[in-house]
């Protein structure tokens, strides 16, 4: 029995460590993203942030840590596939599954892992796009779509799982500029409607405008973690201070 | 010394009759051959100790002549167990046996040339590795692997050439019958070689077909 666990967490993250090979990439993470929480991860390149997003869902499985999904501790040799149903993940380079068509992209899941009929699968896919604003995209393949479209289908996808946590990997930063808004709306969108997200992104207009709360990493841990408000207009720590003066 | 186009045709219908043998082993070994080499070429890169046992299978098929390997398995194996195997049984079993060894590494390097964020969205959405193998990768391996194993197949339908050692009367063997009894080498041999021409022509022009209708979505 655990009697901190609060029931609003929906992660859990105690003491992370990640290591490849001699390299520690996490050194000590605890936090906790709670239900409806848009957690946005901002950290220079080689702090760890896609590492950690990729430990939640066990991309990459943790050196030493637990991760704690819906009260329950993860243990890769028993439930890896079930959390990864309710976790939905979108990549920096879309990763659409170039031989099937959009409608397959997004149905395969459902039918596959969730055994759902063809008829509700294809119609909540038909749905889905609406949403992402492809509906006349369905029968395209991937690679006859822009890349911004392209990250529009592979958040259909995941959303596709019905999952209770969305995870994005630097969604818009493979994509040309002009292509990147059309993507945020979407998952704006998404965070208005209350999808409980974590967000490792460098768009800041994005971290402020939707999210509940920063974390800034650096160097493996968690330097610091406020409101974007209070996180960009009064830092803290004097490596937040420095990395926000180099990209705002 | 004039050239007889009448013994080419006239040796045709033997000829013809070995071809199809030809074609009929090339075909079972070729069906085969994608058996054994999808699975050991999915060993290969497994983390179990599977992947040693298609390692050793692999550098030993691929390290020695086909026609020894022909020889174990229709004079070597019987010896041992003492039995005997039909030539046509131990033609099957070696051109599938060595077939699967290089359909194997073409396997094995074309599921490795498949980008391995293929495999985590896959795993994102909560697919088993059967899953991911069966609906993700192995569809867009076969897609990319069809010019090598076109090449292979191609290989096989001449090796397969070698099984007359063990008086299977394949195409070569006809040849060689006609050939003893006309003593006219070149005009056999030529239409032998004519006869292997259209059928590794065929298949090339078959595989170039299923390459452009397969590149479908994968500008990858």
């Amino acid at each position: 029995m655990t009697t901190n666990n609060n029931n609003s967490n929906i992660i859990q993250v105690v003491d992370l460590y990640k290591n490849f090979g001699k390299l520690e990439v996490l050194k000590g993470i605890t936090t906790e993203i709670k239900v409806g929480e848009v957690v946005v991860v901002i950290g220079p390149s080689g702090s760890g942030k896609s590492t950690f997003l990729r430990c939640l869902n066990y991309l990459e499985t943790p050196t030493s840590g637990d991760i704690i999904f819906n009260g329950e501790v993860i243990n890769p040799k028993t439930n890896l596939n079930k959390l990864r149903q309710d976790m939905g993940m979108v990549f920096q380079r879309f990763n659409l599954f170039p031989h099937k068509k959009v409608i397959d992209n997004i149905t395969l899941g459902p039918l596959k892992v969730r055994k759902q009929s063809k008829e509700e699968a294809t119609e909540q896919a038909l749905n889905l796009l609406e949403k992402v604003g492809l509906s006349d995209k369905a029968n395209s393949y991937p690679d006859q779509l822009s890349g911004g479209q392209q990250q529009r289908v592979a958040i259909a996808r995941a959303l596709a799982m019905r999952p209770k946590v969305m995870l994005f990997d630097e969604p818009t930063s493979a994509l040309d500029p002009e292509m990147i808004g059309e993507v945020l709306e979407v998952m704006k969108e998404l965070a208005r409607e209350g999808m409980t997200m974590v967000v490792v992104t460098h768009e800041m207009g994005f971290a402020k405008e939707v999210g509940d709360r920063v974390i800034f990493m650096d160097d493996g841990k968690i330097a610091e973690q406020n409101s974007p408000e209070e996180l960009f207009s009064n830092p803290q720590n004097p490596r937040t201070r420095s990395f926000l003066s180099k990209i705002i | 010394m004039d050239f007889r186009w009448d013994l080419v045709w006239e040796s045709m219908p033997l000829l013809l009759e070995g071809a199809w043998l030809t074609v009929k082993l090339t075909a079972i070994a070729v069906f085969f051959g994608i058996i054994i080499g999808t699975i050991m070429g999915m060993l290969r890169i497994t983390r179990t100790p599977f992947r040693y046992l298609a390692a050793v299978y692999i550098d030993f098929t691929r390290g020695t002549p086909l026609l020894v390997q022909i020889f174990i398995i229709f004079y070597g194996i019987p010896a041992i167990i003492n039995t005997s195997l039909p030539a046509y049984l131990s033609a099957v079993i070696a051109l599938s046996f060595n077939s699967g060894a290089y359909v194997a590494e073409i396997v094995r390097a074309g599921i490795q040339s498949i980008d391995k964020g293929q495999v985590e969205a896959a795993q994102s959405l909560g697919m088993t590795y059967t899953q991911t193998m069966k609906y993700i990768i192995l569809p867009q391996t076969f897609r990319r692997i069809v010019p090598p194993l076109g090449n292979e197949f191609i290989a096989l339908l001449k090796d397969s050439s070698l099984v007359s050692a063990i008086a299977l009367e394949e195409l070569v063997r006809k040849g060689n019958i006609i050939m003893t009894r006309t003593f006219r080498p070149f005009e056999v041999w030529f239409a032998v070689a004519l006869i292997y021409l259209i059928m590794t022509f065929t298949i090339s022009r078959l595989v170039a077909l299923a390459e452009k209708n397969l590149r479908v979505g994968d500008s990858a």
